[in-house]
């Protein structure tokens, strides 16, 4: 008898994003457990690993970059992971975090936390423990190399069941019409 | 002699005077264009339209076609040539379709998932544009605009207004309103305004129509670009 196949280990994270792609990803539903026939999961907000294990074979990226630490965990996948996958229009470019890209980061922090309604005595955060947020929001591919791509906000179930069946086929991920959206 | 021609591999008929994009619509054949409009005269700036005629590129929309020319379209190179220049596109301007309420009617789109665009490659330029919404039904949102100048020869050559223009060269070109204050609502600019109806992109928009079809049920998103005859018509 054939030894059980390895599976694969899978990584996710949200940088900025909102969850509205690891939801869309859980609505593959049933599926989920065929793929867990698969893979298993490293790293994730589903398992709470905090850590990407070294030679993890797929990562999962949503969400741009808006501060140090969305850099760091990107890296992170990077060194770690074997192929890297970003999901969703912020991860792709920017998307709605990107939106404050033509606006000085001060400015957006001094009305946020000093001049906007109903503020008094208000002071910019400035905790050590909180990561710095960078001047513009970047698309993950402007910091490392990605591999896979899947457009949409959210992309579908089917998309992202589509690219992830692809893979581990071990063919090139392909969206046909009607799977491929970037609204 | 036949007026005929060969588009990868396929005969083609043409009338004199036809230009190759012409001539293979007519024959139910797709070539990817954006600044290109079967009512306009061509303008031949995106080059989304570029084959290669007789191993030579050029653009379909402003080459007359010519007995026994040998064109190829569909063929991976010039699809990766197209493909990169409509990143270029995405890139240049702030194009976030799911803030879009052109989304699933978009030209740009459309073509962009026709040609598999899976993401846009290159570093976002993130311009900062303004929005026009001093005219009562029309809204102007420079962010989409790719410069295909159908606006501005809808408004000069049908309406006879010229309310639209390209200002600037290279890499500043931008569209302008042509008024004093450049606001849309200071010209005689109207909903019924041939140039109103043929923005290939979401910057032209009625007014308080914005999501009267819901996402999901729009024109690309019941049939892909290719099959959808004159993309801009019926929006």
């Amino acid at each position: 008898m054939n030894a059980p196949k390895k599976k694969l280990k899978v990584a996710t994270t949200s940088l900025a994003g909102c969850f509205g792609c690891h939801m869309s990803f859980l609505d593959i539903d049933e599926r989920l457990f065929t793929l867990l026939d698969h893979i298993e999961f490293d790293r994730s907000p589903l398992t709470d690993i905090k850590v990407v294990s070294p030679g993890t074979d797929i990562g999962i990226i949503e969400g741009g970059l808006c501060n140090a630490e969305n850099v760091h965990v990107l890296r992170e996948f990077r060194q770690n992971c074997t192929t890297l996958i970003a999901i969703g229009a912020c991860a792709i470019n920017g998307g709605l975090p990107a939106q404050r890209n033509h606006l000085p980061l001060t400015a957006i922090l001094e009305e946020v936390y000093h001049t906007g309604h109903g503020l008094a005595n208000g002071m910019i955060p400035n905790d050590p423990e909180l990561p710095l947020p960078l001047n513009k929001v970047h698309p993950i591919h402007e910091v490392v190399k990605i591999d896979y791509f899947i457009p949409g906000c959210p992309p579908s179930a089917d998309a992202i069941w589509k690219v992830l069946t692809d893979l581990l086929a071990g063919k090139e991920p392909e969206l046909g019409h009607g799977l491929m959206h970037y609204d | 002699m036949s007026h005929t021609f060969t588009l990868d591999g396929k005969v083609i008929p043409f009338t004199e005077g036809q230009t190759i994009i012409q001539a293979a619509s007519a024959a139910g054949v797709f070539i990817p264009h954006l600044c290109y409009h079967p009512e306009f005269k061509p303008h031949g700036s995106c080059k989304l339209c570029t084959v290669k005629v007789n191993g030579r590129h050029t653009a379909s929309c402003t080459m007359r076609a010519a007995v026994g020319m040998v064109v190829e379209s569909e063929t991976e190179e010039i699809n990766a040539e197209r493909r990169a220049l409509t990143q270029m596109l995405f890139v240049e301007g702030n194009h976030f379709c799911p803030s879009c309420e052109q989304s699933g009617n978009c030209q740009l789109q459309a073509t962009a998932y026709h040609l598999g665009m899976m993401s846009a490659h290159y570093d976002h330029f993130f311009p900062n544009r303004a929005v026009d919404a001093s005219h009562p039904e029309v809204l102007l949102d420079f962010n989409r605009c790719i410069l295909c100048s159908l606006c501005v020869r809808a408004s000069r050559d049908v309406d006879g207004k010229n309310v639209f223009a390209l200002s600037g060269r290279g890499i500043k070109t931008h569209l302008i309103v042509n008024a004093k204050s450049g606001q849309l609502a200071d010209t005689d600019f109207t909903l019924a305004d041939k140039a109103a109806q043929v923005c290939p992109v979401g910057v032209i928009l009625t007014k308080r129509r914005g999501f009267a079809v819901p996402i999901g049920e729009r024109k690309f998103d019941k049939a892909p670009i290719s099959e959808t005859a004159e993309t801009t018509e019926g929006r």
